[in-house]
């Protein structure tokens, strides 16, 4: 059976409606939420605060850490809350998506502690996560060279498809889940992980497919993210 | 490019080298970038973002409220919201004369709160806070509050006019520290309450022109 029409009646190309917002956590330094469809992350930022045991410290810049995690609601079955094998693996890819924008070298020795938690999921949660989390840095005033924005893309059934939902995910078929994120002015891939398996071409198309996709969620970010701020300036 | 606006981290602000980067700018290339969130600023040829959130940054002359950490052997150390602590040395804590093995709680004991001036900061493990200035003493009393940093100018208003409204209106002695500490003190508990609610509120409505005209009528309401 060929994939000929998605589900929600969406284009190959289109992502879902994308909403974000700063300055959501208001006992944080910054804090954003962004959602894609039905997939809610909300992102908070402490720091730069010490960073403690003392021997992960950085004597030459401060360290960027950052946490994942869903909330025992956010799917349909009740999520054991905690941490696991799949968020510890999220929220190190978090912190290494974002690591390239962010330059901590004003603050050695510190930590900046980014917690991602996923109030919703409908699949696709790791990227609106670093969407969030993105925007809370810039919102806590952290140095950053660029913003970054995130979105899975993949295959269904034989058609290259953008932002994959969970009935697309769980596609009869099969399914290949691409996860990319994109610094937006550099233009640089900084997260790409696959769970499936496509062809070299197919990689190409759908990366390019991605980036576009990404453009798109960081002129939301930026919007986001002057809105806040734009009667400040007045 | 306007003076002014609102940036976000990479976007271009200036092309060529007509312009330098400077606090929150970076040059990449041909072009200047925004390093941070912030408003922009042209200061001559120099292109500053100023921040409009997050944590306090240490700054050479700021004044910032803190708290003594601790008492070291060459003289103590203060917790000013910033992830190190501040060094007083002793020249830079008093005037006196400190002799050898002298108690020097008997100058600022753990827990008293300043108010002092960063002197000098190299990296973010080093800063150096004196005593040594006008206004900068031990405070007594009074209440302490915290507030986002980013908003203390507005506190503080142009040439300090929304501070000393709120001084004459309420007869509170406040001090404003950079790093977001303000420190009210007055003869009765209700006048500190209102010069704290008059504080909050300049917080919460930063945004909006003519706060000045508000504040006052606010001070004059209660």
């Amino acid at each position: 059976m060929a994939y000929t029409k998605r589900m929600d009646g969406r284009k190959f190309d289109e992502f879902r409606e994308v909403e974000a917002k700063v300055g959501v956590v208001k006992r944080a330094d910054g804090s954003a939420m962004f959602r894609i469809g039905k997939t809610i992350a909300i992102a908070a930022v402490h720091g730069p605060r010490d960073l403690y045991p003392a021997f992960k410290q950085d004597s030459k810049k401060g360290v960027l850490r950052c946490s994942y995690d869903m909330l025992s609601f956010s799917v349909t079955e009740r999520k054991r809350p905690g941490t696991s094998r799949r968020s510890i693996e999220i929220g190190a890819v978090t912190t290494k998506s974002l690591s390239s924008a962010v330059d901590l070298s004003a603050f050695p020795g510190t930590v900046v502690d980014v917690f991602v938690d996923i109030v919703q999921a409908d699949a696709g949660t790791r990227c609106a996560g670093i969407c969030a989390a993105s925007m809370a840095l810039a919102d806590a005033g952290i140095p950053m060279k660029d913003l970054v924005s995130a979105v899975s893309v993949g295959k269904v059934g034989d058609k290259l498809v953008v932002d994959l939902d969970k009935e697309e995910e769980d596609y009869p078929d099969g399914a290949t889940d691409i996860p990319v994120a994109f610094l937006e002015r550099a233009g640089k891939l900084t997260l790409l992980q696959l769970d499936g398996s496509v062809s070299r071409k197919e990689l190409k198309d759908v990366l390019e497919m991605g980036k576009k996709a990404c453009t798109q969620i960081t002129e939301v970010q930026k919007k986001a993210l002057k809105s806040r701020y734009s009667e400040e300036g007045k | 490019m306007e003076e002014r606006n609102v940036v976000v981290p990479g976007e271009k602000l200036a092309e060529g080298m007509d312009h330098l980067p400077s606090d929150g700018a970076f040059r990449e290339g041909d072009s200047i970038y925004a390093g941070r969130l912030g408003l922009l600023y042209l200061v001559g040829r120099l292109i500053k973002v100023i921040p409009l959130g997050g944590r306090y940054l240490p700054k050479k002359g700021d004044n910032v409220i803190g708290k003594i950490a601790d008492i070291t052997f060459g003289g103590w150390r203060v917790d000013f919201g910033w992830p190190f602590h501040g060094n007083i040395s002793m020249k830079d804590g008093s005037k006196d004369f400190i002799e050898r093995g002298e108690d020097l709680s008997r100058y600022y004991a753990h827990g008293d709160m300043i108010v002092g001036k960063i002197v000098n900061i190299s990296g973010s493990k080093i800063i150096d806070i004196t005593m040594n200035g006008p206004g900068l003493r031990k405070l007594k009393g009074g209440r302490f509050i915290d507030c986002v940093s980013s908003k203390v100018p507005r506190i503080i208003g142009k040439q300090g006019s929304m501070i000393s409204m709120i001084k004459e209106h309420t007869g509170c002695q406040i001090i404003v520290g950079q790093n977001g500490k303000v420190w009210v003190s007055g003869d009765e508990p209700e006048k500190e309450i209102l010069a704290i609610k008059a504080i909050r509120k300049i917080e919460e409505n930063s945004h909006v022109s003519g706060l000045t005209d508000e504040i006052k009528s606010f001070l004059e309401k209660n």
